[in-house]
């Protein structure tokens, strides 16, 4: 059986397995992750994170150093319902990653808070592994979901349990207008994960979605393609 | 002016009394003198001459900006400082205290004694005062800002001391003292000979305090003239009174803690704002401040907010006093955990609130406020989250990128196409290919706040070969006569 989803998704009935394999990272387990972009300045990641987030009325806390400020700009509540989120930001802006990493511990133990998110630019050396692993034992302890955005760098170690990459496809189409933009699409690659196999599916944001935690669609890279044509079996040409 | 000295003391600035200082408060027709030192006196300049004139004679003239709503705040405090000699004490107008020291005199060893200790302590607080004690409220106060220095006036006697002072003494409107001093009643003795009835007449529509006549009724004890003190704010207050100087205030903090909860706890309240100061052995103070985001009496949390604090906060020789003083006090009940073991997540966050802006300052902690306007990086506020309260976003209805550049960025168009966004553009050195769009979304400068010739605003969304989405504008269009040609920004970035 193949595992890998780069080869599209055969779900059989029989086993459940490969169903299960499909991650849901906003289904509100509470662990690190983190999430890395290809490109620099692409708001991917902040798409795919505010899908994620979960729906509740508790604040989420989101931490940013300066320098990812000045790159990818700031976040812009009035966009945060387009994405599904509805409850409120708590903005802790502050100038150096050591004070993001603190901001987050300190966030992580506090369980009115719905979860929280920081972001930090480049690799700074307070940003070890050690500081990861960290936030990772306090996620777990607190139950408080946590997200990290890392920006300007790739491939630093983290001992996040779910590890994303995150990338802009073309839009989907616009349902009026050909020469617009549509629904935005991203490809999402879990690198490393912790009890699951890697993969890579395309995502986006599922606005009919019925339940709050599955505002994320995760779709296998293949897509459904085209259908293929119909071919007549060669014995009834022979014949 | 003492006080200027005492702040100007502290910063090590202070001129020699030989320079003429004056304080310069604003007037109707410019600055004009608001308070002088002994050598200005001395030149002749009078309080309320104007700034400019008395320069010109005297260029050598160290002026300084007076602070009239400070110097009164400090006279509030200094009023109930005052209460160490008798219980009702009240601020009297914006130059004066007013004691009722009925009662109280034989405590000090008599009334002369009395005003000789107030004298000293003044001076030894650097404050100059000129004081006076008489039997009605009125008097005292008349003595003091215009009769001799130190005057006890008896109960029999008030009618004689009060008697030369001038009319103005009596605190009445300009035009009343013109209209008394025409009369030829100078002196308030004079006064007192005129038949009642023919100035009664005179005066009648006069409100009580600025009539002649009831005022000087009542500085004679004929009228009755209360006092009415302000109660004195309750004090939330902790010390730890040290036998041996210490340089480390941590091991002292929880006694601290425990007996200011413990003290707000009797009185149902919570600390908003709390003060820990140390009194050093050289007689200098540090303090230190926190802020809370609900008011509370919990001596974990507060001792929590405490530490991170004391990392800057220098002990120099040790010190032998501490206090801890909650500044701000909130009614707070006593409060039932939920019995399923649940936490309140609301003080959960405000707890959190509190150590993010002990630690990172309250500025950098916020929640966003919503202002209805079109241009978008006016839709955003912040506010403080110690100060204010998170507030649900508005509904847009049109399409807004997930980030936002602050502010925009300007773009270099490379391949331009007469209607629509850009075909080709570069961005922070990177350059792009656009290969849908949508657009224009027109937003027009606000007249009613932006600076007249601001242009408008044509939004477009473009995404790019590769898959991201941009969303640039372009300000102004060609020929609206606001600047020559248009130019393209980046202003945020779809996710």
């Amino acid at each position: 059986m193949v595992t890998d989803s780069s080869f599209g998704q055969v779900i059989s009935l029989s086993s459940k397995r490969l169903v299960q394999d499909v991650p849901r990272p906003g289904g509100g387990d509470a662990v690190l992750r983190d999430v890395i972009s290809d490109a620099p300045f692409d708001a991917a990641i902040t798409g795919f994170v505010l899908s994620c987030l979960p729906g509740s009325a508790a604040p989420v806390m989101w931490v940013s150093d300066r320098m990812s400020q000045r790159e990818n700009g700031r976040l812009y509540g009035p966009a945060l319902a387009a994405f599904g989120f509805k409850g409120k930001v708590l903005r802790v802006e502050v100038s150096h990653p050591r004070d993001v990493l603190w901001a987050m511990e300190e966030g992580a133990g506090c369980a009115g808070l719905a979860a929280v998110v920081g972001e930090i630019h480049g690799a700074p050396e307070v940003l070890s592994f050690t500081a990861t692993k960290r936030l990772a034992l306090r996620a777990e302890a607190s139950g408080v979901p946590i997200w990290l955005i890392r920006t300007g760098e790739d491939g630093a170690l983290s001992a996040a349990r779910e590890r994303w990459r995150l990338r802009s496809l073309p839009s989907a189409a616009h349902p009026y207008d050909p020469q617009a933009p549509g629904a935005p699409l991203w490809e999402a690659e879990l690198f490393r994960a912790r009890g699951r196999a890697p993969g890579v599916w395309r995502a986006g944001y599922d606005a009919g979605a019925a339940h709050s935690e599955d505002r994320l669609s995760l779709v296998s890279r293949s897509g459904d393609g085209s259908v293929a044509p119909d071919r007549q079996p060669a014995t009834d040409v022979a014949g | 002016m003492d006080r200027w000295r005492r702040i100007v003391s502290q910063q090590r600035t202070l001129p020699d009394d030989t320079v003429p200082v004056i304080l310069a408060a604003p007037g109707s027709h410019g600055p004009v003198v608001h308070a002088l030192s002994a050598a200005a006196k001395a030149l002749g300049i009078e309080l309320g001459a104007r700034v400019v004139d008395v320069q010109a004679i005297h260029p050598d003239l160290h002026v300084e900006n007076a602070d009239p709503a400070g110097d009164l705040k400090l006279l509030d405090r200094v009023a109930l400082w005052a209460r160490r000699w008798c219980p009702w004490t009240v601020r009297d107008a914006h130059d004066g205290i007013v004691m009722d020291v009925t009662g109280a005199a034989h405590l000090f060893g008599g009334e002369a004694a009395m005003l000789r200790d107030m004298a000293t302590r003044f001076r030894m607080q650097g404050l100059s005062a000129r004081l006076a004690m008489a039997p009605t409220r009125g008097a005292a106060q008349m003595l003091a800002r215009f009769g001799p220095a130190g005057a006890v006036c008896g109960a029999d006697d008030v009618a004689a001391a009060v008697a030369p002072l001038p009319v103005a003494a009596l605190r009445l409107e300009v035009e009343t003292v013109r209209l008394l001093h025409r009369l030829g009643l100078k002196t308030l003795g004079l006064l007192m000979e005129v038949p009642r009835v023919a100035l009664m007449r005179r005066f009648d529509r006069l409100a009580a305090d600025r009539n002649p006549l009831v005022l000087l009724d009542r500085a004679l004890g004929r009228a009755a003239d209360p006092l009415n003190a302000p109660p004195e704010g309750q004090r939330w207050l902790a010390r730890a009174r040290l036998a041996e100087p210490v340089i480390d205030p941590v091991p002292h903090l929880d006694g601290l803690a425990e007996d200011l909860c413990a003290q707000m706890a009797g009185a149902e309240q919570g600390a908003r704002q709390l003060r820990l100061t140390i009194y050093r052995v050289d007689g200098e103070w540090r303090s230190r401040d926190v802020a809370l985001a609900q008011p509370s009496r919990e001596p974990a949390h507060l001792l929590r907010l405490l530490t991170g604090k004391l990392e800057g906060i220098d002990p120099g020789f040790g010190f032998d006093l501490l206090t801890l003083e909650a500044l701000r006090a909130e009614p707070l009940a006593l409060h039932q955990d939920p019995l399923d073991g649940a936490r309140d997540a609301a003080r959960d966050v405000a707890g959190l609130l509190d150590r993010l802006s002990a630690r990172l300052g309250p500025q950098k902690i916020s929640w966003s406020t919503w202002t209805e306007s079109h241009l978008p990086e006016r839709v955003e506020g912040r506010v403080p989250a110690l100060a204010g309260k998170a507030e649900a976003a508005p509904v847009l209805l049109r399409d807004r990128p997930v980030r936002v550049l602050m502010p925009p960025e300007e773009i270099a168009v490379l391949y331009a196409v007469p209607e629509g966004p850009p075909a080709r553009f570069s961005w922070r050195r990177v350059s792009y290919l656009s290969t849908r769009h949508e657009g224009p979304e027109r937003i027009a400068p606000e007249w009613w706040q932006d600076r007249p010739g601001t242009r408008l605003r044509d939004y477009y969304k473009v995404e790019v070969q590769g898959g991201r989405r941009f969303w640039l504008y372009r300000e102004g269009i060609l020929g609206d006569g606001r600047g020559g040609d248009p130019r393209w920004f980046l202003h945020g970035v779809f996710a």
